[in-house]
């Protein structure tokens, strides 16, 4: 649902779209070839979301699309006309943090901060794969019902997201903060 | 307030997305996009360069060769930083090494000149170049110093006969492969000028030096140059100098009289940033049967540029490891026509230990001897080599705390003996060390009207929690909360430091600091009564005019404790829980030191299972160079993973007791994976990484 | 990324008409095709966006078989109920490949066609017989850990990434294609071909062809698996892996599928290896010995020697461990 509209336009422009990113729309005139994530980044200056390959190898450029997380990088901006787009910043701000944002700075869930972004909005994306009780590679017999997120769950649930700082104990306690309900 | 885990201050910034690294700012306006094009041959030159069809692609507004890039100055390799040398870049038709850039294409979009660079026609005429480092082993040299201005051998006693006399003896060669730091944020840079003044939105974890070498590679005057570095995506050493991105800006910045930026992608880092040299180390060991070491030898020798010498002081721990009274250290370099190489995470001290706590695993082994108690019956009572004593020498309580809560007891004693269902089990343990520095730093606080403190530093934090830790240092040395401190770093305009590397940062910039806050304080008792703006600074001087570096050995310790699971039919080896113990004198953040020390150790576990850049020896290549195939640990590698810090304040070091520990924490660790590994299956692999098909001819057939 | 036109099919028959125009592909998910354009390995001048058609459901077979969409997301199909509890062996297979996010971006068209990993392919500088047909192989004599040892030439010893496919040719799957000639559907195994002298031609689909679904015939009896054996513990492509199906009854094996990964240009059914065990008790000699029969013709070509024995290791494992189950279930 859009609150407010902005238009951007593109040296060379080709296309014009329409995004909606955090709850607002744009009209973006924009070269075919831009990913979203050069768009977000580069038209909108969404600079949250980040490149870390470019090339779909480390989950930098997550962000969640229709609730769902995808690597931004792998993906044309002028394939998500009319896509409910929510990047870091639609999650919460520095000073009003998400509960997981806010769990992730108590756990120290990161040191560079770079992978980050997309830690968080995988996490997000993971927690609703869980409830929706999707199977993982962890997940000893695919045909149970239901999920629980153990350790093993968490991590492999979690392993497109490199962090090359390896704050991943951190990053665990964090999201298992958020499924105990510590942090609300 | 000094040591308490307090909250990264820049935290809430970061999780929120708002923090700007060096691509992501926007004040000057929107820039032109930077696409460099690389070499395809790894050594050669230039015949013919066609950059017409590149011109006119569209949208296009330079494209820089070296036909039309302006002169810049040649380094000068007598000094001795290679970072802050000048760094030419297009600067000849010669290439030197695979991916050496060849063009930088700038046109309006990231899209146009990345399609642009690739419509630039380059023929070459190539030569026959050295990259096999195996095959070129024969031309290895003794360099003058290796890393860090160490002594490039050392010799007390006489090794020979001490073990040749030895009545054990291990004598193994080990090998370690191309390892590259591979920071989540890509070498990226902006740069924009006004006038004759150049500012350089830049990742870049030591400013002075960047600062330096961009103003002697173009020729400008030092104060002219502005960098600016806010937030590193990580850096690992990586980005302790600037690369041809930063100059590339600069250059066609220039030109264009616009903002430029240009960032590497993934692959090209694999060619233009400098790995850690891949080494081949002989460690021979001469024990009594007590276990009591009469010999210790570390030969290394490694990979250099030709040009750009660089030696990592790979057998420099070796010197102060363990007592025996005959030793002998020594570092060769073979050149090749490769990129340089540059620091990654511990030079030296990672893949050096690699090979000696391997080779102390091995005699252990061969005595009959629980490896934590070898470690212990050689523990030296003095520096043995500088004769000195150590400042602050905890190994031993490093060892038997970690043993004890690790459960080191409960080790599987002979090898291939325990299982857990598929999996072998086995646990491995080595010891960590590394020297600790002390660099130059100035700070300078400044108290307003507002009761807000101002520090100000070129200082960068590149994740280490530089902002934090000088928060709680000026907080505790003003007396003031934390809210009413305000740091500001990541800038060359401000206070030089000697930046964030070696580990020396956080100790460097709080002595400053904690210096610029007393002086500050006197003068705010002098200026009792009159409120107002009061600044003051404070320094620190480099080690070598420090006479405690020069009366003691002052060094970190740990001790790292392993266990892996070997799948008993595929090799496959997963971590399943590790532990450190570390002393590091005081630590200035709990969460922050914590999270460094198990960042390290992760980096141990992949150089002993996963890292390996490998070289085409036909073109001189990287050929894994991508995040798919050069593969670092993902979540799921590290199950189980925790560092525990040991009270401590080393008095020698500073005033504030604090020593470096960024790096400790990846030295050793891949020995004690690595020892595991040989514990879990009776396979001692030497040539790293220990991947499953080193394992595999190892393991016994499954029966039924 | 070479320049390209941009148009959203709204049907199937619109975008097969659309994708006729001489340089035009169709994107997917793009996870793969954007990954090898951003590398100009790919160089497709008009895109016809295939993602949103309606070809994303999964619907049951009157047969007792189930029809996946081709443009169902990878991460649904292993999600699906039907899916997860009548053919586990594609659940798992499936969730061993990749990441969470790209699995829900990736389609099982897509996946079907993604190319292989080979770092020469990836590699403009390099020669490679399937990106420059003609040009050579750099793989022959560079590094090759990661290649092929089954049904390789000496023009390409590349293997096919997908985890999935491997599941998929276990269980017989055949593949609806659309093209302007009218649908047809091919068993997996036909789809793929094996490099010979023209590894640039991986499939059967003609051009302009788009695969419309996947068609699972009903469960072959028996238990399911699949193991992935990768050098991380996850997000990493396959060094070997193998889908098995096995049925026994009072300890002898009654039927048995064998696929494997990670060795070929394709998918590879072992039939050799199924033959073997069929009719058999099911022994740890009995595996070793349909592994060696699978083995049988295999090549190593330097440093991809050890996948042999990896892979002979991987299927008596699967076996046993199957056959564990089945001794359970009894
Ligand atoms: C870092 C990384 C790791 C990966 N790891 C694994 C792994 O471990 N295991 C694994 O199996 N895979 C892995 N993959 C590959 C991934 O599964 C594929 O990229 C994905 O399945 C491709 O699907 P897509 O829809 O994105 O295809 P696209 O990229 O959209 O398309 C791929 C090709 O198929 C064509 N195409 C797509 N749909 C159709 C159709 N319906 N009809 C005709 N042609 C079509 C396109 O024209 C294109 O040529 C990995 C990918 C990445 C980037
Ligand atoms: S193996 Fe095949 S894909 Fe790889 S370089 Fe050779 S021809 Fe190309
Ligand atoms: S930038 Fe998208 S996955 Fe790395
Ligand atoms: S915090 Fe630095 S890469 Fe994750």
């Amino acid at each position: 649902m859009a609150v407010s509209s902005n238009d951007v336009k593109m040296k060379s422009a080709g296309i014009g779209i329409a995004l909606t990113v955090n709850g607002r729309a744009h009209r973006l005139e924009l070269d075919p070839r831009t990913s979203l994530l050069d768009a977000l980044r580069e038209l909108l200056h969404l600079t949250g979301a980040k490149k870390g390959c470019d090339h779909g190898q480390c989950g930098a450029c997550t962000v969640l699309v229709n609730g769902r997380r995808i690597n931004s990088c792998l993906t044309l901006a002028v394939m998500h006309e009319d896509d409910d787009i929510v990047t870091i910043e639609g999650l919460g701000k520095p000073e009003a943090l998400h509960p997981l944002q806010a769990a992730f700075v108590e756990r120290d869930a990161f040191q560079c901060g770079y992978c980050t972004p997309g830690q968080i909005c995988s996490a997000i994306g993971m927690l609703a794969e869980a409830r929706a009780g999707w199977p993982s590679h962890a997940t000893v017999d695919v045909a149970a019902e239901g999920t629980t997120l153990t350790g093993a769950e968490i991590r492999e649930r979690m392993s497109g997201n490199i962090c090359r700082c390896a704050a991943y104990p951190n990053i665990v306690a964090a999201i298992r903060d958020i499924v105990e309900g510590v942090h609300r | 307030m000094i040591g308490q885990a307090l909250n990264r201050v820049d935290g809430p910034l970061k999780v929120g997305g708002r923090a700007a690294y060096a691509y992501e700012h926007w004040e000057a306006g929107q820039p032109l996009y930077g696409f460099i094009a690389g070499a395809t041959i790894g050594k050669g030159r230039i015949t013919k360069i066609d950059i017409a069809r590149a011109e006119r692609s569209p949208g296009v507004r330079l494209v820089l060769t070296h036909r039309n890039a302006p002169e810049q100055n040649a380094p000068d390799f007598s000094i001795t930083s290679q970072y802050s040398r000048a760094f030419p870049v297009l600067n000849g038709p010669e290439i030197h090494y695979y991916g050496e850039p060849v063009a930088l294409v700038v046109a309006e979009t990231f899209e146009q000149a990345r399609a642009a660079a690739r419509l630039v026609d380059v023929e070459y005429a190539a030569e026959a170049g050295h990259y096999d480092f195996a095959a070129r082993q024969n031309n290895a040299y003794a360099p003058k110093k290796v890393n860090a201005g160490l002594p490039t051998d050392s010799a007390v006693g006489d090794f020979d006969a001490g073990f040749a006399g030895a009545a054990v003896k291990v004598d193994q060669r080990y090998s370690t492969p191309y390892y590259f730091s591979q920071a989540m944020e890509p070498h990226a840079a902006m740069a924009v000028w006004n006038g004759d003044d150049l500012t350089i939105y830049v990742t870049d974890q030591i400013l002075a030096e960047g600062r330096t070498c961009v103003a002697s590679t173009l020729r400008i005057d030092l104060q002219r140059v502005h960098l600016i570095s806010p937030y590193i995506g990580g850096g690992f050493g990586s980005k302790l100098g600037l690369h041809h991105e930063a100059i590339l800006a600069a250059l066609a910045a220039r030109e264009v009289k616009q903002p430029v930026k240009v960032a590497m992608t993934r692959q090209q880092i694999f060619h233009l940033v400098g790995p850690r040299p891949t080494t081949s180390q002989r460690v021979r060991l001469g024990a009594g049967k007590d276990g009591r070491l009469v010999a210790i030898g570390h030969d290394v020798t490694m990979y250099t540029n030709p040009e750009w010498e660089y030696a990592e002081q790979t057998a420099a721990t070796t010197r102060s490891l363990y007592a025996a009274p005959n030793r002998l250290t020594r570092h060769r370099l073979t050149p090749l026509d490769r990129q340089r190489g540059e620091d990654v995470r511990a030079p030296g001290e990672a893949p050096g230990l690699l090979a000696v706590e391997s080779a102390m695993d091995e005699l252990a082994y061969a005595l009959g001897i629980d490896p934590v108690e070898l470690r212990i019956r050689n523990e030296p009572a003095r520096d043995p080599e500088r004769d000195v004593p150590f400042s602050d020498r905890r190994l031993v309580e490093c060892l038997r705390e970690g043993a004890r809560r690790f459960g080191w007891e409960e080790r599987p004693v002979s090898p291939a003996s325990r299982r857990d269902g598929r999996w072998l089990v086995g646990y491995g343990m080595a010891a960590a060390i590394r020297m600790h520095f002390q660099g130059t730093a100035k700070v300078r606080v400044r108290i307003g009207r507002d009761g807000i403190a101002v520090v100000q530093s070129d200082m960068t934090d590149l994740g280490t929690g530089t902002y934090t830790i000088l928060t709680q240092v000026a907080a505790d040395a003003l007396g003031l909360p934390i809210e009413r401190v305000r740091i500001e770093i990541g800038k060359s305009d401000f206070p030089e430091s000697s930046g964030s590397g070696g580990s020396w940062g956080a100790a460097n910039s709080s002595i400053a600091l904690h210096r610029a806050c007393k002086a500050l304080r006197e003068k705010i008792e002098h200026s009792a009564g009159e409120p107002g703006d009061l600044e003051a600074e404070g320094e620190v001087a480099g080690m070598w005019k420090e006479p405690a570096y020069q009366a003691y050995s002052i060094h970190t310790y740990g001790a790292h404790f392993a266990e892996v699971g070997v799948d008993a039919d595929t090799a496959e080896i997963r971590l399943r829980r590790m532990l450190g113990v570390f002393a590091v004198g005081r630590a200035l953040n709990a969460k922050t030191t914590r999270s460094q020390l198990i960042g390290g150790m992760t980096w141990g576990v992949s150089a002993a299972l996963h890292e390996e850049a490998v070289v085409d020896t036909r073109t001189g290549a990287f050929v894994n160079r991508d995040l798919a195939e050069y593969l670092v640990p993902v979540n799921a590698d590290i199950p189980d993973l925790d560092a525990i810090v040991l009270d401590g304040f080393d008095d020698k070091a500073n005033v504030l007791g604090a020593k470096g520990l960024g790096e400790l924490g990846i030295c050793g660790a891949g020995a004690a994976v690595a020892n595991a590994v040989f514990n879990a299956t009776g396979v001692r692999v030497r040539d790293f990484p220990i991947t499953l098909d080193k394992v595999l001819p190892g393991l016994p057939l499954a029966e039924a | 990324m070479r320049p390209f036109t941009y148009e959203r099919a709204t049907d199937p028959r619109a975008a097969v008409a659309a994708v006729s125009r001489t340089g035009a592909k169709f994107i997917s998910g793009g996870t793969n095709l954007l990954d090898l354009m951003k590398l100009d390995i790919e160089q497709p001048s008009h895109l016809v966006d295939i993602s949103r058609l309606p070809l994303k459901n999964i619907e049951e077979l009157p047969e007792g078989g189930i029809r996946i969409g081709a443009q169902a997301a990878n991460s649904d199909v292993a999600a699906d109920r039907r899916v997860r509890t009548r053919y586990p062996v594609l659940s798992e297979a499936l969730v061993a490949g990749a990441s969470g996010q790209l699995r829900n971006m990736a389609s099982i068209g897509g996946n079907l066609l993604q190319r292989t990993r080979c770092p020469y392919f990836y590699d403009t500088a390099a020669a490679c017989n399937k990106r420059v047909p003609g040009s050579g192989c750099a793989a022959l004599d560079g590094f090759n850990r990661v290649h092929a040892i089954l049904g390789a030439s000496d023009a390409c010893i590349a293997v096919h990434p997908s985890d999935m496919a491997v599941a998929m040719t276990a269980l017989e799957a055949e593949i609806e294609l659309l093209g302007d000639q009218g649908a047809r559907r091919v068993a997996i195994d036909d789809f793929y071909r094996l490099p010979g002298d023209t590894p640039h031609i991986e499939t059967v689909l003609q051009p302009g062809e788009m695969i419309t679904g996947v068609i699972l015939p009903a469960p072959p009896p028996g238990r399911q698996g699949y193991r992935k054996v990768r050098d991380r513990a996850s997000y990493a492509f396959a060094l070997v892996s193998v889908a098995a199906v096995v049925a026994a009854e009072r300890g002898t094996i009654t039927a048995a599928r064998v696929a494997f990964g990670g060795v070929a240009h394709k998918p590879w059914r072992s039939v050799e290896a199924e033959r073997i065990l069929t009719g058999q008790p099911a022994t740890m000699a009995n595996f070793r010995a349909a592994a060696e029969a699978a083995m049988a013709q295999a090549v190593g070509r330097g440093h991809n020697d050890f996948k042999i024995e990896l892979a002979k290791r991987t299927l008596c494992r699967s076996l046993a461990q199957l056959a564990g189950e089945l001794r359970r279930q009894l």
